[in-house]
């Protein structure tokens, strides 16, 4: 019988494309999604006025719609409990956008919105009305002084606010768009370069995005050497026989074993063990506060690069294999000994794979969170393990991570839903990070396989 | 001289007798035998190369020729599969006696193999690359080497343009020439040659043989080819090479008009391949 041709090779090349497209639109997706939701949370959005028809009013930002009902951000958690609102649709009899509606960032209990009525200088003056606006104003720009805020929501509840309290202050209702693009690009600015506050919900991620990158070099630093040497030991030194086999296929392994075990061998390990040790040699008099038997940067890394150690060995050990016999034996003929061979021939035409092995390494460790919350992520730690007293890097210091942030804002802090916009900001600097690390090698590859460039050519 | 071991080796294989008047012997072997995992590659071969001469292993694929070549440079160090039984000595010296250093070895045995394999570097940096393990640092004793060299190769007026262009960038004849000028610029002793021109178009191939015949004076060749018109036109000797034996060695001459056994006038005949 004969078997029918189902459309043949257009039927497969058009399933492969359709996949390939597929898996596009897939990554698309996340990341508009991503970075849509995160760079939108700074956009200063007008503050909208509601009167119901209970007579009730609310002052708040619209955040998404659901049949007849809207939400609004109210924020003011001190005052009102909470800082969402639904409002039935047909509930609302007037909507406005009052000028003077404000919104302020504050360093404990959020962010408030309302109006200004007055305010306390240094001297002792209240200034009120359009001059306690226009003194507020000079204030934030670092002209004037003032030492107190009365504010009252829209319902009227009073108010009172330090200045020093303030993170930033505007009047979203009175900007147009260039003065809007500006308070955006100011509110992607400290989100980049300031630390958290208020519980992580506020404040920037600055010590996070540090930590994270310090992290992901000392663990570069560390398994580099550590899996070149292993794979030029395993491919060119050691007698292949079963043995090294076996060794292969435990390195192979070892990549897919979960890496929250990696954790729980780092803490056991590296904390407990050779932290411990450290700490009853040379930190004696600090016990029982521990030094380096608690987690901390060093552990960290250290965890890390076990954890990448075998993508490290397996993309060296793939270029090594990759350099052609005559090559080896070309150089042999011309009297070098097999390290002159190595340093000369072998190794210089593996090196684009040894890079490669470290992009991936790096790629997987800067988005790795589990194994770090037992070795030493903190959920804060607003200073950053480099100052300017010795050592200048604490290796022993607590430090802060972008994935375990994302986690912490997500689903560990007060208000997991008003921080979800910061959650979705997180993740697209983590992406970003991840991006320019991998970046920074490919760039750095490409430099070293220009010379080879010919050699992938034949 | 190996006297002694070649009147033995004359009763024991009279086919392999070849007497060289004018020169003595670079290469002495005997008895060699050479297994790939207990495979044996090679069977109790006894013969001399002369010094200043080239000779040519020839015979069909499999018959053990490249082994032997690979056997002169101890290049089968490398495999630990091979074993070996039987001596070679260059020069009246063992070669696998313990105080021999086997880089200097390979540097004193030049090879060229049937694929060009040059480095991928710059066309100066691979002519440079062996004298520099010598310790060579100076710039311009390098320069003179290298020129010297390829000169030596007959590359240098295709190449003197642009020494540092990459290797990669020559042709395949010009790339074998390089790999040449390469070995040369380490001033070999010998210069093994493992078809050098199996890969290579006719033009290139005749560049290659009228290199072979013009080193010469300055050095010990040893070629394998799998190319009897080749073995004709530039070898002085020949040794015939038969499932790991050594059937016949003659002056190339005697060898292919005259030669002593059926199997070596059917195989140059072309009756067996």
């Amino acid at each position: 019988m004969r078997i029918p041709r189902v459309g043949g090779d257009g039927v497969w090349r058009w399933l492969s494309g359709a996949c390939v497209a597929l898996s596009l639109l897939a990554v698309v997706a996340l990341l508009v999604l991503v970075v849509t939701r995160g760079l939108a949370h700074f956009w200063p959005a007008d503050i909208e006025q509601l009167t119901l028809d209970d007579g009730q009013r609310i002052a708040g930002i619209a955040r998404g719609s659901e049949a007849n009902e809207q939400r609004y951000f109210t924020a003011n958690r001190d005052l009102d409990g909470e800082v969402w609102r639904w409002v039935e649709t047909q509930a609302i009899e007037r909507r406005e956008t009052p000028p003077e509606l404000l919104y302020a960032e504050r360093r404990d209990w959020g962010p408030f919105i309302g109006r200004l009525t007055a305010v306390e200088t240094p001297a002792g003056e209240r200034l009120q009305g359009a001059e306690a606006e226009r003194r507020l104003r000079r204030a934030l720009a670092g002209d004037a002084e003032v030492t107190t805020l009365h504010l009252r929501n829209v319902e009227g509840r009073a108010l009172e606010v330090a200045f020093a309290q303030v993170a930033s202050l505007s009047w979203p209702n009175r900007m147009d768009i260039g003065d809007k693009l500006a308070a955006w690009g100011h509110g992607v600015w400290r989100f980049l370069s300031e630390a958290p506050s208020d519980g992580n919900t506020g404040g920037g991620v600055w010590p996070a995005i540090f930590g994270t990158l310090l992290m992901v070099m000392l663990m570069s630093l560390v398994v580099t050497p550590f899996g070149v040497l292993a794979a030029l030991y395993l491919n060119e030194v050691a007698r292949q026989g079963p043995l090294t086999r076996l060794v292969r296929i435990a390195v192979r392994n070892l990549a897919g074993v979960p890496s929250i075990v990696y954790g729980v061998f780092g803490l056991g390990v590296f904390v407990y063990g050779l932290g411990g040790h450290l700490d009853s040699w040379f930190f004696a008099e600090r016990l029982p506060s521990p030094t380096f038997g608690t987690g901390g940067l060093l552990w960290a890394s250290l965890t890390l690069a076990l954890l990448t150690l075998p993508v490290v060995i397996v993309a060296t050990e793939e270029g090594l294999a990759r350099v052609p016999v005559a090559l080896r034996e070309g150089s042999l003929a011309l009297g070098a000994t097999r390290f002159e061979t190595l340093r000369r021939v072998v190794v210089p035409m593996a090196l684009p794979s040894m890079l490669t092995g470290v992009i991936l390494a790096v790629a997987r460790a800067a988005g790795e969170v589990a194994p770090l919350m037992l070795v030493g992520v903190a959920k804060l730690a607003p200073e950053i393990p480099v100052d300017g007293e010795f050592p200048y890097l604490h290796l022993d210091s607590k430090f802060m991570h972008l994935g375990y942030h994302l986690f912490d804002l997500g689903f560990a802090s007060r208000d997991a839903e008003a921080a979800m916009p910061l959650v979705f900001a997180t993740a697209t600097l983590l992406v970003v990070v991840i991006v320019v690390l991998n970046l920074t090698a490919i760039i750095l590859r490409h430099h070293l396989r220009a010379r080879h460039r010919a050699l992938e050519h034949s | 001289m190996s006297a002694v071991s070649f009147s033995a080796a004359e009763t024991q294989r009279s086919s392999a007798v070849v007497d060289f008047p004018s020169t003595s012997s670079c290469f002495d072997i005997e008895a060699l035998s050479l297994a790939y995992e207990g495979k044996p590659a090679l069977r109790d071969l006894t013969l001399r190369v002369p010094r200043h001469r080239v000779t040519a292993f020839i015979g069909p694929s499999g018959c053990g020729k490249s082994t032997l070549l690979r056997g002169l440079n101890r290049l089968h160090d490398l495999n630990d599969q091979v074993t070996r039984s039987g001596r070679i000595r260059l020069e009246g010296q063992d070669i696998h006696a313990r105080d021999v250093d086997v880089a200097e070895l390979r540097r004193r045995v030049g090879m060229v193999f049937q694929t060009p394999n040059p480095f991928p570097m710059s066309i100066y940096e691979n002519v440079a690359y062996g004298v520099r393990l010598q310790g060579v640092k100076r710039k311009r004793e390098l320069d003179e080497i290298v020129e010297w060299a390829l000169q030596s190769a007959a590359l240098w007026e295709e190449v003197k343009a642009d020494l540092h262009a990459s290797a990669w960038t020559l042709s395949g004849g010009q790339q074998q020439r390089l790999v040449i000028a390469r070995t040369l610029a380490v001033r070999p002793d010998v210069l093994l040659l493992d078809e050098p021109a199996s890969a290579l178009d006719p033009i290139s191939t005749l560049k290659i043989e009228e290199l072979i015949r013009g080193l010469k004076s300055q050095l010990t060749l040893i070629l394998v080819t799998h190319n009897m018109q080749q073995a004709a036109r530039v070898s002085d000797y020949t040794a015939f090479l038969h499932a790991g034996e050594l059937v016949e060695y003659a002056p190339t001459d005697t060898l292919f008009t005259n030669p002593r056994l059926r199997r070596t006038e059917d195989y140059i005949t072309g009756r067996v391949g």
